[in-house]
């Protein structure tokens, strides 16, 4: 089970970055999600793991794809040729592959050098109860904390997207 | 038997995944997605060793960074959005000048 | 999430296979329930408007969900020449799909033996998620994508028009349905939906059932507004508003494509009502039968709760579109949490 959901996971993941048009990507990430969520229960964290798919795949994801689908743009504007496949560009694009590519080759080596990996141990926290206990006691002030975040974001998004009327009409040549 | 290494190893393998998004493609959107690949790495990570120390901690982090993830994802789109307003373009090159 | 759960060992005992019958069961139960709302939304429209409604087919017309099925395998199927071919194709698969997962969590049913056919009693449920209630919100949340991109994929502007709509929408009156959800869960004091039916058995002061409708009067409200907002019914019926945007965001389909996304419909409505059966109406507790033949109260409340949906439909006309969202976050939300809190407080003051 865990290499099922381990392979879809890399292979959506990978294809979100392979694909041309970010529709395919919104939803390869989607599928990719999902399996991390499989891989949540299957670490005895099913609360998290429908958490996920609550907030990630079922709030966020259609955030993404709403502007997507507002902006409708589905071409990469590049300097390069428009017919070759995003991940094969020539120039910079090369060096940050290679750039990414170290890193995991670095963090599998750091990995690698870990040595004993503990076997999981027989308890798990799955009880809903025991987490929110502690994320009001012991995590209280970074749960109020966020919930500010929260609320900036929120403000922020709207000043940001809302279309500036007045110069609009300015520009238009005040109509 | 799966152990911890086989999560950790999985999960930086999908951060360089991100990484690889963000470095590469030259569209906001798969940018930001590739950045939400990145933080979903993490919190794997997270409730992993959560579930190896046996403690809840794991799994409040994912919470906080789960509501971090959401607040970017709001930001970050509208920052698109306005940004493809003014020149009709997704590609982060084409925002590089200080005035316009 | 999906699927035969909690089967006991890998062999093939008596229980394991009582429980996948009864998986095929509720599949097979849900299509029909798709079927029969539409006789039943018909006759009931029809008594609505002093028709007759239909009544060619078979004695009354009864026989008229089953010529609609055979007229809807036998058309064509069309796909627009600037669809996209593979998301066209998904999308209805995703609604229909969605629409069955969520009732996998439902219990309909107290634990029985069949008359004691049965060893070990059998809980009337498909899977038994201790998270249950989560797990249909999570799915709910899935099912959006099937309606955005059957918008998106059709390449058409009512369709997208439609797929934007209903994403908007759903979003919104999610949160008001996550609020009036959690303030149950307060009082029952658990995330089981069988947890929470039975902590609605028995009666106070001898005659008033302990549903839990009666402490969340306001909370069954808003969860009812919010379920029909959820599930595209009239008054909210603006992904598909016929008068507006031809038929939203199945415009394109036709054929099965077109039946797929009828049937979540329809679906939906049935998971929806017995949701709200189990979280506020008692579930399969009422009085004068065993607990055994507790599906037959249940079977009542949700049938009542779907005339009750039918009847909103053909009551009410459909908001404008901007009205639909100010109440939604300026209404339903603030109103669903001062509910929460409230209820919080009522718990922790007075122990609910």
């Amino acid at each position: 089970m865990f290499y099922l959901f381990a392979a879809v996971a890399i292979g959506a993941s990978l294809l979100v970055i392979a694909q041309r048009n970010p529709i395919y990507s919104v939803l390869l990430l989607i599928g990719s999600f999902g399996a991390l969520s499989g891989l949540y229960v299957m670490l005895d964290a099913p609360f998290v793991a429908v958490i996920q798919i609550i907030v990630y795949a079922g709030a966020i994801m259609v955030l993404f794809l709403f502007v997507v689908m507002l902006l409708n743009a589905p071409h990469e504007d590049t300097e390069y040729d428009e017919r070759v496949h995003p991940l094969l560009r020539p120039g910079p694009m090369r060096l940050g592959a290679l750039l990414a590519l170290l890193l995991g080759i670095e963090l599998l080596w750091a990995l690698g050098r870990g040595g004993e990996s503990g076997v999981f141990p027989g308890g798990a926290v799955t009880s809903v109860a025991v987490i929110g206990r502690s994320l009001f006691t012991d995590y209280a002030f970074p749960f109020e904390v966020t919930s500010i975040l929260i609320l900036v974001a929120m403000v922020g998004a709207v000043v940001l997207a809302r279309r500036d009327t007045a110069r609009d009409r300015r520009d238009r040549g005040g109509v | 038997m799966v152990t911890l290494n086989h999560y950790l190893i999985l999960s930086a393998i999908l951060f360089a995944i991100g990484t690889a998004g963000v470095f590469v493609r030259r569209n906001l959107i798969t940018i930001l997605l590739s950045i939400e690949i990145m933080l979903n790495a993490v919190n794997l990570t997270f409730v992993a060793f959560g579930r190896a120390l046996g403690s809840a901690d794991g799994q409040i982090i994912v919470f906080f960074v789960m509501t971090v993830a959401a607040a970017e994802a709001a930001v970050g789109l509208a920052i698109v959005i306005s940004l493809f307003r003014h020149k009709e373009s997704l590609n982060p090159d084409s925002f590089a000048s200080l005035k316009w | 999430m999906a699927g035969a759960a909690s089967g006991g060992s890998a062999s093939l005992t008596p229980l394991l296979i009582a429980q996948i019958v009864l998986t095929l069961f509720v599949f097979v139960m849900l299509l029909n329930s798709a079927a029969v709302m539409v006789y039943f939304e018909r006759k009931v429209a029809a008594v609505l408007q002093q028709r007759i409604g239909p009544y060619l087919v078979g004695p009354k017309g009864l026989l008229q969900p089953i010529a609609d099925v055979i007229k809807l395998m036998f058309k064509e199927e069309l796909r627009p020449r600037a669809a996209d071919p593979l998301l066209f194709a998904l999308a209805p698969i995703i609604s229909a799909t969605a629409a069955f997962a969520a009732f996998a969590v439902v219990p309909f049913g107290a634990s029985t033996t069949f008359f004691g056919l049965l060893k070990e009693p059998l809980k009337l449920q498909v899977a038994d998620v201790n998270v249950a209630v989560l797990v249909i919100f999570a799915i709910a949340s899935m099912g959006v994508y099937g309606i955005v991109l059957a918008g998106w994929s059709s390449n058409s502007k009512y369709s997208l028009l439609g797929g934007l709509r209903s994403s908007a929408q759903m979003i919104s009156y999610e949160l008001s349905y996550g609020m009036a959800l959690a303030s149950v869960l307060l009082i029952g004091n658990s995330l089981s939906l069988t947890d929470l039916v039975n902590g609605q058995a028995g009666v106070w002061l001898g005659f008033i059932p302990r549903w839990f409708v009666f402490l969340q009067p306001l909370g069954f409200l808003i969860f009812m507004t919010a379920g029909i907002a959820e599930t595209n019914r009239a008054p909210f019926d603006f992904p598909e508003a016929e008068q507006e945007l031809v038929a939203g965001y199945h415009t394109e389909y036709s054929s099965m494509s077109f039946a797929m996304f009828f049937l979540a419909e329809y679906i939906n409505m049935v998971t929806v009502s017995a949701v709200a059966t189990d979280l506020y109406l008692g579930g399969w507790h009422g009085p004068w039968l065993p607990l055994s033949l507790g599906w037959i109260w249940f079977l009542i409340k949700v049938g009542a709760i779907l005339f009750f949906y039918v009847w909103m439909r053909w009551t009410l006309p459909r908001y404008r579109y901007d009205q639909l969202m100010a109440f939604g976050w300026k209404v339903l939300l603030p109103v669903s949490v001062v509910n929460l809190l409230v209820t919080a407080a009522g718990v922790l003051y007075f122990g609910l």
